[in-house]
């Protein structure tokens, strides 16, 4: 009954969409982090950039990232601005995990108490020395277990991108089934690329952690 | 490019019809998944032997698109026999996706009142079901309201994925409007903001059962996890969910 053989002998082709799925993804969550922290630090600014702030993290937070996609991809054309399916896909992406890091970002400095930026102060430190000594090395250890989630998120959120025509690696199954009429077999194997792929960034998101752990495992 | 409201009023009957699919399949998948995940996370108490299996079955619908899920059931499904209708396949795999996460929502929501407290409670003389009743459910329900809301909006959103196998909710009426009109802008505009408003709804009534069920504990609302070790910070099986992270850091670093 299953033919995994003939799944098989488009490897190539899965493990071509697999790179594209894990560079795109892989490549929002990188331009997501900046702005993520941009938008967190809008927020806190106080002000209409707050309020846009707040807008913008409510909205890509609040909406399908299916629905982002579809306006990413069609209404910049109808408004004279042509887009690609591939830069749709990447925009669609970043924007959608800035506002999603930006939250994870200001849990994270919210868990800081105040001491210590005041006591930090005290001791003379300039407001970017207490940003760059004291509080981001533990924003970034204690937000590391939801950067991790987040890019499991993002790279399986990322099967949407086939919906705007991204050859990513759903989009190459849809293909190698429509040549084989065999989408059970291919979706299987399509499947398990994804989890090896997620399971990789767990992995690696692990890993962070216990190094980062074992740099303050004297306190 | 103009903008046409005119063409929005033609369409509102249709949009809303995809508004109520929407919310419909979004309520069924969030209480079969919750129901679902909950005898999940039971079973793997109760049964050691099914710990792996819940486990594994965890990981995989965790680890994969839920795009990919449905493929699977839908076009995978009838090599195997099972021939499911669109609206069937979007129910089943959203509810089997959702479950994956409220079992291991359940699972933390278990280990948010410790053993020792049932342990008191019993030798109190409390039976079973009211130590069940009056010590460790107000406490459950407390912990995992919060993430099952996060969970809601999160299924409410992903049930917009349902139109790619041509379920009738909303996200798949707009683009019937698009191709129908070959207006872009009116459509895609009006659906971003149902959601979006859907989403504040969702959002809201969380917060409020969640005001309702933890009146007993406030103030202050520090109770709860005060057993927070630096261990369970850092575990990430502990802190799947952003909020976790903040809470527990709190708790961690004031105690």
């Amino acid at each position: 009954m299953f033919d995994f053989v003939t799944a098989l002998s488009y490897v190539d082709q899965l493990a071509t969409g697999a790179v594209t799925t894990f560079t795109l993804s892989l490549a929002a969550i990188v331009v997501g982090c900046p702005l993520g922290f941009a938008l967190y630090s809008a927020k806190r600014s106080g002000g209409l950039l707050a309020r846009f702030a707040a807008t913008y993290i409510s909205f890509f937070r609040g909406t399908p990232l299916l629905v982002q996609l579809l306006i990413l991809f069609y209404v910049p054309p109808a408004l004279g601005l042509p887009v690609s399916s591939l830069v749709a896909a990447f925009l669609g992406l970043t924007l959608n995990t800035a506002a999603f890091q930006a939250e994870i970002y200001r849990a994270g400095y919210q868990s800081l108490p105040k001491g210590q930026a005041e006591a930090a102060s005290a001791l003379g430190l300039s407001r970017w020395q207490i940003h760059r000594l004291v509080l981001l090395p533990q924003v970034l250890r204690l937000t590391l277990p939801a950067l991790t989630n987040e890019a499991v998120d993002i790279l399986k959120n990322s099967a949407l991108v086939s919906v705007i025509a991204v050859t990513d690696l759903l989009r190459v199954g849809q293909q190698v089934t429509a040549v084989t009429y065999r989408p059970l077999e291919v979706y299987i194997a399509v499947a398990a690329l994804y989890l090896i792929l997620t399971s990789l960034i767990g992995l690696a998101g692990r890993f962070a952690e216990s190094r980062f752990k074992m740099q303050d495992a004297h306190r | 490019m103009s903008f046409d409201l005119a063409l929005l009023s033609t369409f509102a009957p249709r949009l809303l019809t995809g508004l109520g699919w929407t919310a419909s399949i979004t309520l069924v998948s969030v209480i079969a998944g919750a129901f679902w995940g909950l005898a999940l996370a039971l079973a793997r108490r109760q049964w050691r032997g099914l710990d792996l299996a819940v486990a594994i079955y965890v990981a995989i619908f965790r680890g994969t698109p839920l795009l990919i899920q449905l493929f699977l059931l839908y076009y995978g499904g009838p090599s195997l026999g099972l021939t499911l209708d669109s609206t069937t396949t979007g129910l089943v795999g959203l509810t089997l996706y959702g479950g994956a996460y409220f079992s291991e929502i359940f699972r933390a929501g278990f280990t948010a009142v410790p053993a020792g407290q049932e342990e008191a409670a019993r030798s109190l003389g409390l039976g079973r079901w009211l130590t069940f009743r009056l010590i460790q459910l107000p406490q459950l329900l407390a912990a995992v309201i919060p993430p099952i809301t996060n969970q809601s909006i999160i299924l409410l959103k992903e049930s917009a994925v349902l139109s790619v196998i041509t379920v009738p909710e909303l996200t798949f009426e707009t683009t019937r409007m698009v191709t129908e009109t070959f207006s872009v802008l009116e459509p895609y505009l009006a659906i971003a903001l149902l959601y979006w408003a859907a989403a504040t709804v969702v959002s809201h009534a969380g917060r409020h059962a969640e005001a309702a069920l933890t009146r007993h504990m406030s103030p202050p609302a520090s109770g709860l996890i005060s057993h927070d070790t630096p261990e369970a910070i850092s575990n990430p099986a502990a802190n799947k969910d952003e909020p976790h992270v903040r809470s527990r850091a709190e708790h961690h670093t004031c105690s």
